[in-house]
């Protein structure tokens, strides 16, 4: 009797498995948007990278071009398959790459900026991980793409990767 | 072109040999004789040769860079080196299920030809349930990944292999990781037969036993490689990222571990019998899951493979059914014998072995847990998180603590009944090694707490274990080198952590660097040319704080095909400690970004691994069992 609960019970939770991991299967490895379509970016006040001055978010998109917001940390792996990526996007002249350092350690992160390379024109500290979440994030990395009328219009779960960077360069042009 | 056609009807015809031989061995499970036949055995032997055939026209039409072929176009270039050419075939999905099937299909002749003295009707099934598993990889490789789809027009030339991946290491690494992975396939399928023949005795241990040691040791080989990789080529310096992928192939480790464990009760008293069919059950099925989440792309990790949903859905469904068929049988056909679990002395090597399979299946938890939460987490609430290693070390690092001391206590326990001996020589090497690593870490001015604890158990079990060396001579010798190795690996990765050492810095041609007493001085640059690459090789002159001077020449390079610029760390690696340079380039100037590394007792980090593989292999090849 105990036998045969054992093996009901096994056998639902398994199959509980089975559907997790099929439904996973269809949806997770996409990392294209779902949601917020041009919501407004969040108004907020963070902490400057180099100067550790505080900055207001008018202050950081008072330009008048797109602005790429990266969230980025130096223990995150996939970061670093980005990045070299997010410098080539740097070199593009109408779009300017905001880093929101997510909860990381400040020398480890300063080390991997001088490692490989900074694609930032500017870099917000997040050590709490909330600005990350204002902007709606779910995790590192995570990039948004913010238009000339400061509304997020695109949103990158998970590294960038070429067809991402071109779909970016295309809608910048 | 004909290399092709003829790997894809091999493939066929040992897809065919699989039902033929289906056929043959249920005609010979109900027949009278008592042995297996011998058309059972040259089945077998044929359907071997045929995927041997066609995992050699792929590797035909990668020598021949023969592009008609998808998967030789997708991965492979004219530029690249024999080597790598031939590498290639299975450093892709294709040609790595391919080799899959490979050793399938020779382990399960191997166990044909080497289980004489095993009864007919165990041997008939195993290698039924095996046909099951190859079955299913022949369908899986011809209906979803076949590695000899044709191209036409023909190209002119290949997209050429990810650079990262022409590297001798990661070269073995594959065939010994699946060497391991595969090999528990067999005591899958052997200990699912057992289990319906009322097999799970002593006798049955002791032939399968080898089993488990060859694919322990080749699984504990396959991930040391995997990580020496990681070492030197990722350039990060470190060597275990707590990676998925990397996470998939400790988890059926921790698991063999564990049965290889239970194994010796099993041998000795009959006893744990569930554990040893469920475990067997569990480390395939962990190899397969790690296969499935892997190649269907379901996780996100450095490793990047072609996501294919077509893939991973037939992967699901073939290794759930494995699963379900593996439960189903297990409650059907298996009787608890009386001797299991319970009324063992508390005190006594099966206990202690008991203990071990619970810390195994606690670190197991953790690390499976780690790695298919965010799965979860995904689909149930669309949350998106990666987990990190500070969540494996805090989980994992306490229970080390005393899972190290239980590892120096247990192997001195007698079977059945027992009591300590030795008490005072057990305490005062307790007491030695807690002054050891006081006064170590004293000196090293990390004086926590922790870290004390942690290097004490590590050292204890370190003691003990070479004191074991010495005082019982050869006997046990497989178990104590195996737990020195062990306790070597804890040490040195520990003491690795807390000396490492870092200098980061910009520098261009003919700088020199100061850093307390040591200097870094750039002498010059220059350029290489290969077939497949371009690159530019730094020339630095290191004074370090005694004095000493080396010569370490760091490497960019820029391959051709696909146009990928890596940079090769050059490492200079003594008995205490390696040195790590490695460079880079720095957009739009003439200064290089400089990475100095000092890495103590890394080369200890792959002896203790090699140390511990060593221990299966002197077990493997005993002769007599030990007390």
């Amino acid at each position: 009797m105990k036998n045969k609960l054992n093996l009901i019970i096994l056998f639902l939770l398994l199959s509980f498995c089975f559907i997790i991991f099929y439904k996973g299967l269809s949806n997770s490895n996409t990392y294209t948007p779902k949601v917020n379509y041009k919501k407004n970016i969040p108004v907020f006040e963070a902490r400057d990278f180099n100067s550790n001055t505080n900055i207001t978010s008018e202050k950081v998109f008072e330009k008048d071009i797109y602005y790429l917001v990266n969230i980025w940390a130096s223990w995150c792996v996939p970061c670093r398959e980005e990045h070299s990526l997010l410098m080539e996007l740097s070199k593009n002249q109408s779009i300017e790459l905001i880093g929101l350092n997510y909860r990381d350690n400040l020398k480890n992160a300063k080390e991997f900026i001088n490692k490989l390379g900074n694609p930032y024109s500017r870099i917000l500290l997040d050590d709490k991980g909330t600005l990350g979440i204002e902007f709606g994030a779910y995790g590192v990395p995570e990039t948004f793409l913010i238009d000339r009328n400061k509304k997020i219009i695109k949103k990158f779960v998970g590294p960038i990767n070429q067809e991402i960077l071109n779909d970016i360069k295309l809608i910048i042009k | 072109m004909l290399a092709s056609q003829i790997g894809y009807y091999s493939l066929v015809l040992g897809l065919l040999f699989s039902f033929l031989l289906c056929a043959a061995s249920i005609k010979n499970f109900n027949n009278n004789n008592e042995r297996v036949d011998k058309n059972v055995i040259t089945l077998s032997l044929l359907q071997l040769i045929f995927v041997i055939i066609s995992f050699l026209s792929l590797i035909l039409s990668f020598v021949n860079s023969d592009f008609s072929n998808e998967t030789v176009f997708d991965n492979s270039h004219t530029t690249k080196p024999l080597f790598y050419k031939i590498t290639g075939t299975w450093g892709n999905h294709e040609g790595s299920l391919l080799l899959w099937l490979l050793v399938l299909t020779l382990f399960i002749f191997l166990f044909l030809i080497k289980s004489k003295h095993q009864p007919k009707k165990y041997r008939i099934l195993t290698l039924l349930f095996q046909q099951i598993i190859i079955i299913g990889f022949f369908l899986f490789v011809l209906m979803t990944s076949n590695p000899f789809d044709y191209l036409f027009p023909i190209p002119a030339e290949g997209l050429g292999l990810n650079p990262i991946l022409q590297d001798p290491a990661l070269a073995i690494h594959p065939p010994i990781l699946y060497l391991g992975y595969v090999g528990s396939s067999i005591i899958f399928s052997s200990s699912l037969a057992a289990v319906t023949q009322g097999y799970i005795t002593r006798e049955w241990g002791q032939h399968i036993k080898k089993w488990v040691l060859v694919s322990w040791i080749f699984l504990s080989l396959g991930i040391m490689l995997g990580s020496i990789w990681a070492y030197y080529e990722l350039g990060w310096g470190g060597f275990w990222f707590w990676d998925p992928v990397e996470n998939i192939s400790l988890m059926p480790w921790l698991t063999l571990t564990a049965l290889l464990h239970c194994i010796l009760v099993l041998e000795k008293r009959e006893a744990l019998t569930s554990w040893v069919v469920v475990l067997s059950i569990t480390t395939f099925t962990l190899s397969m899951c790690g296969t499935f989440l892997i190649r269907s792309g379901i996780l996100n990790s450095v490793h990047t493979f072609a996501n294919d949903p077509a893939r991973g859905i037939f992967i699901l469904v073939f290794l759930f059914v494995l699963i379900f068929l593996s439960l189903i049988i297990f409650f059907v056909f298996h009787k608890e014998n009386n001797k299991d679990s319970n009324n063992f002395f508390w005190l006594s090597k099966e206990t202690s072995i008991l203990v071990n399979n619970w810390f195994m299946m606690y670190f197991l938890s953790v690390v499976l847990i780690g790695t298919v939460y965010p799965v979860f987490l995904d689909v149930i609430s669309s949350e998106k998180i990666s987990v990190g290693p500070p969540f494996y070390h805090k989980l994992i690092a306490p229970f080390l603590v005393l899972f190290l001391l239980f590892m120096a206590f247990g192997p001195k326990l007698r079977w059945i009944k027992s009591k300590i001996e030795n008490k005072n020589s057990l305490i005062s090497f307790l007491v030695i090694s807690i002054a050891i690593s006081l006064i170590i870490l004293r000196k090293l001015n990390t004086d926590v707490l922790f870290y004390t604890v942690l290097i004490s158990a590590a050292f204890f079990l370190f003691f003990i274990s070479v004191k074991e060396l010495f005082v019982q001579k050869f006997n046990n010798i497989s178990q104590v080198v195996a737990h020195l190795g062990f306790s070597l690996l804890i040490l040195t990765i520990l003491f690795n952590n807390i000396l490492s050492s870092e200098i980061i810095t910009n520098m261009k041609v003919g700088e020199k660097y100061n850093h307390n007493k040591s200097e870094i001085f750039f002498e010059k640059i220059e350029e290489k040319k290969e077939s497949n690459y371009n690159s530019i090789v730094g020339h630095f002159k290191i004074i370090d704080e005694d004095g000493k001077t080396i010569k370490l020449r760091p490497e960019i390079r820029i391959y051709n095909q696909p146009i990928i610029i890596t940079s090769e760390a050059d490492i200079r690696t003594t008995l205490l400690e390696d040195k790590f340079l490695v460079m880079n380039l720095v957009k739009g100037n003439e200064y290089f970004n400089i990475r100095y590394q000092i890495k103590p007792f890394m080369l200890w980090i792959w002896i203790s691994v090699l140390l511990i593989s060593f221990g299966g292999i002197i077990s493997l090849f005993k002769k007599k069992y030990e007390k």
